[in-house]
């Protein structure tokens, strides 16, 4: 099966503060086909985010695929308030690179099944 | 269908772009908005009560505004002024339209001031008087001891106080921290628009040119609202709003992108439908209002130390092969002498380690350490000199560390600059509370003032 990843399917990856105690990560896909095929994926799974970042499933307050954005949308919550010393990165700004990496199977879809 | 440009996402943080807000005001919008707001600069501002951008940038942005807004004759909304939407914040905005007034001949015009500043003390009176300050996203209720730990706290304010300030005759609205989608909410409620389009009309101009695309931020978008839908338009000459751009940014510094809790109830964003007019603007329907019960949101700030800092850089492959040990040597130095955190000092020490996981901490899922890391060692402590002391040791005994394996017998460490450097105090948020209110105005001070350029060129 052929796989590719996210960062390949996604026009924006982002993460960003949604308070102070939630941080929010939004991908914005190319196109219909890009954001078909990673919604029919299950490689987003909220079990399977959780893992990739340390995190308990319950963690992750919100994940919705948001069909009129073509986008996928989750939320986290911090251990403690943005800003709060020893708390990473106060804007939330630079935590979507992880999932750059996430691999999409795209085979079937692709009519590609060498 | 009255229309709302808006220039900035937030006023002041950069000066907003003018050849975009120039075209706006071509079209004769009837309300220029900017929300001057923002949590994600940190507690520090509001606890120290400082603003976070410079004041010749506000400056910049109120200017291009106000000469705006007094050309056409129409108000000028400025909502949660200096970052912090503080009682100072508020009061060094209004002196800044005095001055701009001054200085360009402007007036007499009304500008109402809103207040949203809460003093702790009336907090705590409020707790003793039963009003529960309840705490959001799963915070604890607030005590009179977390209320004696915050320095200062504003209330968020809704669309009331400036319908209230723009019923009373204001052309230009200066408010203390406010709801960021009530600033166009307010005079759209006001014209009688239903709230479900009056709040989303506030909220997807509230970002400004981050609902258009491509991406460009500090551009001007204007947008129109009547009673059955909210129409969007990019003044950029390369930006278009289009429902792929509005849905995005739906989405954008949300929890979710259905819902939009605000005081005296939610936006429901669910069945949202949007259709392209042209190149440039979109329209959007389907919003719905859900009322509930009114509560305002309190924000407040507590001081948790002095802070220092120092910046170490690690080459040698060995240092970086034992980096925790050599880490937990160095604060074993710091707790020799000083004790651990808490014992005879209250302090905080941390090493960040850039190259490893200094950006996402406990979040970083790649165990990869690169050629070289950074450590920034910080510190906060009862005071300064503490603090200093602090990050002195630590940092230098990381420089001494003493490990299983040393070649570098000169020093495991390079100083990036053999100092401590001072860093401002730190301040934690205390307070993401709601407050239960029957009167939407009950925590906020309104007062109008007529400006007028003579007097003050005369003075």
């Amino acid at each position: 099966m052929t796989v590719v990843p996210l960062a390949e399917l996604a026009s924006t990856v982002r993460s960003k503060n949604a308070g102070v105690l939630h941080v929010t990560f939004d991908v914005l896909f190319r196109d219909h086909r890009a954001y078909g095929l990673a919604k029919a994926s299950g490689a987003l799974s909220r079990e399977r985010l959780a893992a990739l970042y340390g995190l308990e499933p319950e963690q992750i307050v919100t994940w919705v695929f948001y069909d009129p954005g073509l986008a996928f949308k989750f939320t986290i919550r911090r251990r403690q308030p943005a800003g709060t010393p020893g708390e990473p990165d106060p804007f939330g700004s630079q935590l979507y690179p992880p999932l750059f990496d996430v691999q999409i199977p795209v085979a079937s879809m692709e009519g590609d099944e060498r | 269908m009255p229309t709302f440009l808006v220039p900035t996402g937030h006023l002041g943080f950069t000066p907003f772009e003018s050849p975009s807000f120039e075209i706006g005001l071509g079209r004769c919008p009837d309300y220029l908005v900017a929300d001057s707001g923002s949590c994600d600069i940190g507690p520090y501002p509001l606890g120290s009560d400082r603003s976070h951008s410079p004041s010749a940038w506000q400056r910049h942005d109120l200017e291009r505004m106000l000469l705006g807004a007094r050309d056409l004759g129409v108000p000028m909304i400025v909502g949660s002024a200096g970052d912090t939407g503080t009682d100072s914040q508020v009061a060094a905005f209004a002196g800044m339209i005095r001055s701009i007034a001054a200085e360009h001949g402007l007036g007499p015009f009304t500008m109402a001031t809103i207040r949203a500043e809460l003093t702790p003390a009336r907090l705590t009176a409020m707790l003793e008087h039963g009003r529960p300050i309840v705490g959001l996203g799963g915070l604890p209720d607030a005590t009179p001891e977390l209320l004696a730990r915050t320095n200062r706290a504003v209330a968020v304010m809704g669309a009331e106080p400036i319908m209230e300030a723009l019923r009373q005759g204001a052309d230009v609205v200066i408010a203390g921290r406010a709801c960021d989608s009530a600033l166009c909410a307010a005079p759209a409620l006001l014209a009688g628009i239903p709230a479900a389009l009056a709040w989303y009309l506030g909220k997807v101009l509230e970002c400004a040119s981050f609902c258009a695309e491509p991406f460009a931020g500090k551009e001007s978008v204007l947008g129109s609202v009547s009673r059955e839908r909210v129409v969007v338009e990019a003044m950029h000459p390369e930006q278009r709003c289009t429902p792929l751009s509005l849905a995005g940014h739906a989405m954008y510094e949300r929890v979710d992108p259905f819902f939009e809790h605000v005081p005296g109830g939610t936006l429901d964003m669910r069945e949202l439908v949007y259709r392209q007019l042209d190149e440039k603007a979109t329209e959007v329907t389907g919003m719905r209002w859900l009322p509930n019960s009114y509560a305002i949101k309190v924000e407040g700030a507590g001081w948790v130390g002095d802070r220092a800092v120092a910046v170490m850089g690690i080459r040698d492959p060995i240092t970086l092969s034992f980096l925790d040990e050599a880490i937990e040597w160095a604060r074993g130095k710091v707790t020799e002498r000083l004790g651990a955190p808490g014992e005879r000092h209250c302090y905080q020490l941390f090493f960040h380690v850039f190259g490893r996981n200094g950006v996402m901490g406990y979040l970083e899922p790649s165990a990869v350490t690169g050629h070289e890391v950074a450590v920034v060692v910080e510190v906060l402590a009862e005071s300064a000199g503490l603090a200093n002391e602090i990050c002195a040791l630590g940092s230098r005994s990381l420089f001494y560390a003493r490990l299983p394996v040393v070649k570098g017998t000169a020093g495991n460490a390079s100083f990036w600059s053999d100092e401590v450097l001072a860093a401002r105090p730190g301040y934690i948020w205390t307070l993401n509370h709601l407050v239960p209110v029957e009167d939407p105005l009950e925590l906020f001070a309104i007062e109008l003032e007529e400006v007028r350029a003579v007097a003050e060129m005369a003075g």
